[in-house]
């Protein structure tokens, strides 16, 4: 296989696999989200602030810990789920989790709460008018995916302790560029970069373009 | 106020129609999601076992990865056998603790000691040696210890010296790999306790990979100890100015093996599959492989091939330092060790 085609299987795969990651993040990091932001209960300040403190989550410590539960001798060792690709999109699903929801929690709690009455008064039912208010705060939704996907794409722990590497199956961006870079192949290393830089950015843009039709 | 007022009127008509969108939009995103992972999951895993494959997982340790060796094998393996490798590159104590947690079916690793202890453990059979090249301790141009031409001991000896005067510095590996096995040997014939050393100012502890750790001592000019393959890439690729130094002596001497994960240890290990990729490295085309490896590119060769040499003792002094070094009472894999495969020790 050239070169050329081996980056382009692993910048799809990376693609995939952290595109994946944030789409299972988002089936359930929104509706977490929008229930924090939306309902008062008890000990909700320290759910929101767990998801806010987990924001900091050192990729490879969660790589690790997902590691020992995979593992053949791990409780989970026996969904032989270790060194697969939806290893690495569980992972960083695990990962990006705390942003998805903190970032839509916060979103919500920005809307104006006049809206949520308003639409109250106006005779809306509970769940019309979180709608409503969902509706409104729609960008920052679209905010909180996208940056939930940039650190999936991005991050490195998990997929080299759940992926290991492996060439054709689960080498992905990150994973290249530390390779290459113990390799000693700095300008391989700085491409595959610009590579994962590039996809960020028209991604980035995508979806600024969308939102503006939507929201303009 | 009232314009937003106007806004949200429409929820009073259209309730029903605004949940049912919602409810629309999460079977959608479920779905997404359910295509998306499985699709991924198929194309990139699933894929080739459907096609009649087998994986074999294979930690290793990274010089023979970084330096590119292993996936020249594995081309040419795979398309002979049915096999998929799995290489994770690793080093060789993490490799090995990889294989005791049941995470991998092969070992390809550089430190006999702790061979010795995976295969007295039960966790591992079939040992065979692969290759060896030699380790080298590398330094500043100029070399301010003035080790050039000693031997490895006497060099190690004058760097504790010129480092506590503050001459020297040195950079140890740190990180439990085979290398830094190695080292710790090193030291331990020196008649140093490496343990009392990394708390001296001139040892420094790198803890991380050899490309890494040789660009540190390039940063630092200081002494450290390589193996040759990643040392040459490095200096090839003029990435570093370090020079060797140190570079004879049967103390620097490195072999590498491959072990099979016993498979009454972990009995979903692959286990033909490891015996297939072994013989397939001792075999003629195998070894060729591991010789012709990197020629033309670097100025010497980075590994050199072990399987005729110890069956036909072509080298009787290199032989006996392998022999001293490698072997286990004597054997390259004692008996009790060679499970039922004792055709690979004819």
């Amino acid at each position: 296989m050239s070169v050329e085609t081996e980056i382009f299987e692993i910048a799809v795969r990376a693609i995939a696999v952290s595109g994946a990651a944030t789409l299972l993040a988002a089936l359930w990091g929104l509706p977490a989200g929008v229930f924090l932001g939306l309902k008062s209960f008890r000990g909700r300040s320290i759910v929101k602030g767990f998801f806010n403190a987990m924001l900091g989550m050192p990729t490879v410590g969660l790589g690790l810990i997902l590691y020992l539960a995979f593992s053949r001798a791990g409780p989970l060792g026996f969904l032989h789920l270790l060194y697969t690709p939806l290893a690495i999109t569980l992972g960083q699903a695990v990962l990006i989790t705390p942003i998805t929801v903190s970032f839509v929690t916060s979103t919500i709690e920005s809307v104006d709460p006049e809206i949520r009455d308003l639409a109250k008064t106006l005779g809306a039912s509970e769940t019309q008018a979180s709608i409503a208010v969902l509706r409104e705060s729609i960008s920052g939704v679209f905010l909180a995916i996208i940056a939930s996907f940039n650190r999936a794409i991005a991050e490195l722990g998990v997929a080299l302790m759940l992926g290991g590497n492996i060439r054709g199956i689960t080498r992905v961006l990150t994973t290249s560029i530390a390779l290459e870079t113990t390799r000693g192949e700095l300008v391989l290393g700085i491409t595959l970069t610009i590579i994962l830089l590039s996809i960020v950015f028209t991604l980035n843009t995508l979806v600024n373009l969308i939102q503006r039709r939507e929201t303009g | 106020m009232h314009i937003k007022a106007y806004r949200y009127s429409k929820y009073k008509g259209v309730n029903e129609m605004e949940a049912k969108k919602l409810g629309i939009w999460l079977v959608a995103i479920a779905l997404a999601v359910t295509v998306s992972i499985s699709g991924t999951t198929y194309y990139f895993g699933v894929g080739p076992f459907a096609r009649g494959r087998t994986k074999l997982v294979v930690t290793t340790t990274t010089s023979l990865y970084d330096t590119g060796l292993l996936e020249a094998i594995e081309d040419q393996f795979e398309a002979k056998y049915p096999i998929d490798i799995y290489f994770i590159s690793a080093g060789t104590g993490i490799a090995i603790k990889y294989a005791q947690r049941g995470d991998a079916d092969m070992i390809l690793v550089h430190a006999p000691s702790k061979e010795r202890a995976f295969l007295e453990d039960g966790y591992g059979v079939c040992r065979k040696i692969i290759a060896y090249n030699f380790f080298t301790i590398v330094g500043p141009e100029g070399d301010p210890a003035e080790i050039s031409g000693l031997t490895p001991t006497q060099a190690l000896i004058r760097i504790v010296e010129t480092g506590r005067k503050g001459e020297a510095l040195w950079v140890s590996r740190g990180d439990d790999s085979g290398t830094h096995t190695k080292e710790k040997g090193l030291w331990t014939a020196a008649g140093f306790d490496w343990t009392k050393l990394r708390d001296e100012d001139w040892y420094m502890e790198s803890g991380t990979g050899m490309g890494k750790t040789l660009q540190i001592t390039n940063e630092k000019s200081a002494y450290t100890l390589a193996d040759m393959g990643t040392y040459l890439k490095y200096y090839t690729d003029q990435l570093i100015s370090l020079e060797v130094v140190v570079d004879a002596g049967k103390e620097l001497l490195n072999v590498y093996s491959a072990i099979a994960v016993n498979k009454t240890y972990n009995p979903e290990v692959n286990f033909d599959a490891a015996i297939t990729f072994i013989k397939f490295l001792v075999s003629e085309e195998g070894q060729q492989i591991i010789d012709q490896f990197g020629q033309g590119v670097y100025p010497q060769k980075l590994f050199y091939p072990t399987v005729q040499l110890l069956k036909e003792n072509t080298d009787p002094t290199l032989v006996s330092w392998i022999k001293e070094f490698a072997y286990f009472d004597g054997e390259e894999c004692p008996e009790e060790y060679q499970d039922d495969h004792k055709e690979l020790y004819g």
